[in-house]
């Protein structure tokens, strides 16, 4: 008999989580616990050396945590993941696995305002650098390739404008080079693209967006697709030469497929220290459970909008993957099928004033700097977000200065058309 | 059988009914993976048995280190071989000489050898390749969950007690004789009262 296969909803669901051997506890118990005692010494002396599985301390690993961990890597088809506080936490244990002082990463210059912060401003005070291109000009990750670069990033759909990246170009560049491809599937989640099926070797979220999806607790994770052998030529020490914090394991060699995610836990989340709280941990998974008919919802809703918009006297533009003559349609089609997700953004006629105006008017669409909430949310980035970046980088990151930002959430749609009507009217 | 990609029924029956291992390459340097390997699987019940004749003389974890299976001098149920992949074949060459046949042949995680598995399965023995047998214990087991690893496997029943249900323990610390001081002065009272 051959193993079946569960699908998503199932795994959403299921996956990582088991009745509680002591009590018999269904829902997955909070171990809000700082330590776990040891059997005896040689227990513990195996736990240290990474010689046997199991719990320490909650800075590395904690069981709540890793329901969540395990349930995201099923949902994404990855080996194993790792839990952090936050999606800005996954990219610095990331990158800290990969990068040492004077190594480069190519980023697309389309991602979150706040991973653009993070990249320019604190990875380059550590000498990490950044070389931006262009995710809708496939050679210009081409061009960036040096003999220092590590890694590829991109987001599969990008904040703010919800374009639609080509992962799997951007993968062969990777591969050519010779080098990780790291996706931030954060406005997708698993449920609309799984990165890894078109060849991305490491996917990291903020939890804090559509899998958590209640805007109450702040996560983020990475994802080990087990694709990458570390180990073909020196350039990941980290990983394939013996760590002297661990009496000279080779990380890859101990490991296998799962060592990207474990040289996170052991070398990155142990001695940086940004550890997800088991009580944020357990809010998360609750959230995914419903993730797949949340994320229907977030999309069906989202299209609803976006055609309203896109005959609405007071706007000029949408830019909606989900819309038959948006540029990213035929790359929506390919990568996200059920959906082009539910963060766009729309352009004003009447500018700045006119995206100032139209957030104070909203009645019902909260104002705030955050997306994938079951509430609509609206920013106007400009003057939030991206507001640290001149205007020229404004422009080409998507935020232009008449630009509004929304993040569609699972009200009914015809409340928010009528909340969003009576705020360009007024 | 299918190397690239094996059932979880697969690698399950064997870790179910193997009962001694004999490992090939075992290492008693405690930062190799095979002296991980063969810990953990002896702390699971497995009879093991370390080979390497570079460490003759020696023990791991209690055991002796023989030279090479044909000294080991009874009936093994399954061969680890911690070697590269090309040092797989004379190994499995080896085994097939052994009588009775081992019943399984186990190539460590990164060594693989389709030639020597042709052979082993010709001879009717069950072969993995490319996999660790601690990695799939802990994942079959859900213990490597711990890790955040992804153990590919669902269960709505409880998991199992390591310690088969609760015992009573006699080494907890008791404090006021096993009761309250409220009770003890209810009954003190009680006594006392004409």
């Amino acid at each position: 008999m051959t193993d079946r296969l569960p699908g998503f909803s199932t795994l959403a669901v299921h996956a990582g989580a088991q009745p509680d051997p002591t009590t018999g506890a269904r829902a997955t118990p909070i171990y809000q616990t700082t330590s776990f005692v040891f059997n005896d010494a040689d227990h513990a002396a195996s736990l240290f050396g990474l010689q046997a599985f199991g719990n320490i301390y909650t800075r590395i690993g904690n069981p709540t945590n890793a329901v969540l961990e395990e349930r995201v890597a099923a949902l994404e088809g990855g080996t194993a993941a790792l839990a952090v506080a936050s999606g800005h936490a996954a990219q610095l244990v990331v990158l800290q696995q990969l990068l040492k002082p004077g190594d480069e990463i190519i980023a697309a210059r389309k991602l979150y305002g706040g991973s653009i912060n993070q990249f320019t401003h604190a990875f380059k005070a550590f000498g990490w650098n950044v070389a931006w291109a262009d995710p809708d000009e496939i050679e210009s990750f081409e061009r960036a390739v040096t003999p220092h670069t590590k890694a590829i990033f991109i987001e599969s759909i990008a904040n703010p404008a919800g374009s639609i990246t080509d992962i799997e170009a951007i993968a062969a560049v990777a591969r050519k080079a010779g080098v990780p491809l790291i996706v931030d599937n954060t406005l997708a989640s698993p449920y609309l693209i799984k990165p890894i099926d078109h060849g991305a070797d490491i996917v990291v979220h903020s939890l804090t967006k559509f899998l958590g999806g209640h805007g109450n607790s702040l996560g983020g994770i990475i994802v080990d697709a087990g694709t990458f052998d570390w180990s073909k030529d020196n350039k990941y020490p980290m990983l394939s030469e013996p760590r002297p914090e661990y009496h000279g394991i080779r990380i890859q060699e101990t490991f296998g497929n799962f060592a990207f995610a474990i040289a996170c836990r052991v070398l990155g989340l142990r001695d940086l220290g940004p550890a997800l709280s088991p009580f944020n941990a357990f809010m998360i998974l609750t959230g995914i459970e419903t993730l797949p008919l949340r994320m229907q919802k977030h999309c069906d809703n989202a299209k609803a909008v976006a055609e309203f918009l896109s005959t609405h006297p007071a706007v000029s533009a949408v830019n909606y993957a989900g819309l038959p003559g948006d540029r990213y349609n035929a790359l929506q089609r390919k990568y996200a099928p059920k959906g082009a997700g539910a963060v766009f953004t729309f352009s004003l006629k009447g500018g700045y004033d006119a995206g100032v105006n139209l957030v104070s008017n909203l009645k019902l669409f909260s104002h705030l700097a955050n997306v994938g909430d079951t509430r609509s949310l609206v920013i106007h980035p400009a003057s939030t977000t991206h507001s640290q970046l001149d205007d020229a980088a404004k422009v080409k990151s998507g935020a232009a200065p008449e630009v509004v930002r929304l993040s569609i959430g699972i009200e009914d749609k015809e409340d928010l058309i009528a909340d969003l009507d009576q705020a360009l009217r007024a | 059988m299918n190397h690239d990609a094996y059932d979880d029924n697969y690698i399950r029956s064997i870790l179910n009914n193997v009962k001694s291992i004999a490992m090939v390459g075992a290492s008693p340097v405690n930062v190799r993976p095979s002296y991980f390997a063969f810990k953990y699987l002896a702390q699971r019940g497995y009879d093991m048995i370390p080979v390497n004749p570079g460490h003759v003389g020696k023990e791991l974890m209690g055991k002796p280190f023989v030279a090479s299976l044909a000294d080991i001098g009874r009936p093994i149920d399954m061969i680890d071989i911690f070697r590269n992949s090309s040092h797989i074949l004379p190994v499995v060459e080896e085994a097939l000489k052994l009588s009775p046949l081992p019943k399984v042949i186990w190539m460590q995680l990164g060594a693989r050898d389709d030639a020597a598995a042709e052979k082993a399965e010709a001879a009717g023995l069950k072969v993995v390749m490319n996999r660790c047998p601690k990695i799939e214990y802990g994942r079959l087991s859900s213990e490597i969950s711990w890790m955040g690893v992804n153990s590919r496997t669902l269960s709505s029943k409880r998991a199992p007690i390591p310690t088969q249900g609760m015992r009573l323990s006699l080494n907890r610390t008791s404090f006021g004789g096993g009761q309250t001081a409220a009770s003890d002065r209810a009954a003190k009272n009680k006594t006392e009262t004409p």
